[in-house]
């Protein structure tokens, strides 16, 4: 294992004193492990929380702050955070109109997180959950823990948290964030594996002639191992599946999001981009807005992941409202 | 006599010593049909409830279950710190105030500790899940409690391991593994896996008690 760090079981600590010095203007770090928007609580405004397991950076911590997320709760790599986490997190966020958590649809987050608004709940917090799950690799049955929540979270806390900025309630923030899962569809592709610091060892093996279709931000393997393809190809077999799911159709507005997996550069993820325009330009769809580069990542996995989330004029308001993060900044 | 709150912090001991040494084997498992941190999440946990067991083995079972599931929860994450933790909590309210705890009051605790895994985690026999280790095991120890303990708990164990090994050939159905479909057929799974290690540390841990 080559990695630049000091050892596994610092990373996360000290990755948190990092953001928090550098950051310092946005975000304050609190016990135990928790990145808080710096002037929160916000009396009367709804406060948005998630949380899950760390090597996605720039999500969730890099999220949080104006018009995003009040609050993060990073886990161990790959690791759900715990219920003391998501309760420290609700309570720094709690300016009295209640508290949102976006849940990544994970067995693990979602006992942890059940069990924090239970906690929450006891101390008279009103907390409502959102669960998303938008990877189409993964059949939705009763067979399966359903889909994974993926990029289609990236955009969720952007749209709900520009919401939440501009006063609106609880329930209608959390009614926001279900349509945003109702309308958004991801899938993603591995070139490479990544290695878990504190394993020490990639999570998979795959061949340097191989690709893994349909993989999770966990490296957990995806359904299907292919001989590798070019770019036009590899973005074909994952936009086809997302425009059929919901499906897509003529007419649409859609936000592109083409996202990198940690060890993708950009130069490849707009080779990804063009393609992914000519495809769905020729499905008589409009990409409306877009954002392109690596916001849910699996440490140092090479691959991308395409998410689609269909635009009415409500969600493109709260798109274009004004965010300052870590990692996405406008119209301030 | 009756198993006291030393003998079971001492199972707690070497089900902690046990799973530190199955930490690379738990991770492989996991590493194969899940996301490579079974191994290390327990072990995290673990070590912390092993610190807290001086100070818990001369008081009663009920706290020492308490206070080591409260400490699974906030120290492992991930599905394996709310199911542990819920197991052990369970385990707790079952004996409660309990200074020496009768082979029947430990098999009520564990039949306990199902439900409350099974609640929290949703899964039933053949999601191939640590339910799958966990059913058998607790049957078997109420079908031998009325005889020898270490009998019961030698049946427990080797309930566990057959549990585990029964659903290696089947298709996951919770958690993590189970979006791999067909591809997670014939791997071990590691929560099965784990609780096989809890059910052998009771039998060990306590092999010389009761």
């Amino acid at each position: 294992m080559k990695k630049l760090i000091n050892t596994p079981d610092t990373l996360v600590d000290e990755e948190l004193a990092g953001m928090a010095a550098a950051h310092a203007d946005l975000i304050r770090i609190e016990a135990p492990n928790v990145i808080v928007r710096k002037d929160a609580p916000r009396q009367g405004k709804v406060g948005v929380i998630s949380g899950g397991g760390s090597g996605h950076e720039p999500m969730h911590g890099g999220f949080v702050g104006l018009g995003m997320l009040d609050a993060a709760c990073p886990g161990a790599v790959f690791t759900s955070p715990v219920p003391d986490q998501m309760l420290a997190a609700t309570k720094a966020v709690s300016g009295g109109a209640g508290v949102l958590h976006i849940v990544k649809n994970y067995t693990g987050d979602i006992m942890n997180f059940e069990i924090a608004a239970e906690l929450a709940g006891a101390e008279g917090i009103d907390v409502e959950a959102v669960v998303m799950a938008d990877d189409v690799a993964v059949k939705d049955s009763l067979y399966t823990a359903g889909r994974r929540g993926v990029g289609g979270t990236v955009l969720a806390e952007k749209i709900v948290g520009a919401a939440a900025e501009a006063g609106a309630d609880l329930a209608t923030v959390k009614a926001l964030c279900q349509k945003v899962q109702d309308n958004v569809r991801s899938m993603g592709m591995a070139l490479t594996s990544c290695t878990v610091p504190a394993a020490g060892k990639p999570t998979f093996d795959i061949g340097d002639d191989e690709m893994e279709i349909g993989i999770g931000i966990h490296g957990e393997p995806g359904r299907e191992r292919r001989k590798l393809a070019t770019a036009d190809e590899i973005t074909e077999a994952l936009a086809t599946p997302i425009l059929d799911d919901m499906p897509f159709q003529k007419g649409d507005r859609v936000l592109a999001f083409v996202n990198g997996m940690g060890g993708t550069p950009l130069i490849e993820l707009y080779v990804v981009f063009r393609k992914l325009h000519e495809i769905v330009a020729g499905r008589g769809i409009t990409i409306e807005r877009n954002l392109v580069g690596n916001y849910i990542t699996s440490l140092e996995m090479a691959g991308c992941s395409i998410t689609l989330l269909k635009l009415d004029d409500e969600l493109v308001r709260f798109w274009d409202a004004p965010v300052h993060t870590p990692a996405l900044r406008w119209g301030v | 006599m009756g198993i006291t709150t030393a003998d079971l912090a001492s199972v707690l001991e070497v089900f902690a010593d046990r799973i530190r040494a199955a930490r690379e084997e738990l991770t492989a498992l996991d590493s194969a049909i899940g996301d490579a941190d079974h191994g290390i999440n327990m072990d995290r946990g673990m070590t912390a409830v092993r610190e807290l067991l001086p100070g818990l083995r001369d008081g009663d079972a009920g706290t020492l279950f308490k206070q080591s599931g409260m400490k699974l929860i906030s120290t492992v994450g991930g599905a394996s710190g709310p199911l542990y933790g819920t197991l052990f909590l369970r385990m707790g309210t079952a004996l409660a105030d309990a200074h020496e705890v009768s082979t029947e009051q430990l098999a009520a605790a564990l039949r306990a500790a199902l439900e409350g895994v099974v609640q929290r985690g949703k899964a039933v026999l053949d999601d191939k899940t640590m339910i799958d280790a966990m059913t058998p095991a607790v049957e078997a120890f109420e079908a031998a409690a009325d005889s020898d303990l270490h009998v019961a708990l030698t049946a427990a164990a080797s309930a566990a391991a057959a549990g585990r090994d029964r659903v290696t050939p089947l298709i996951a159905r919770k958690g993590r593994a189970s979006y791999l479909g067909e591809r997670s057929a014939n791997h071990q799974d590691p929560g099965a896996t784990s609780t096989t290690i809890l059910f052998e540390s009771l039998r060990d841990g306590l092999g010389t008690s009761g």
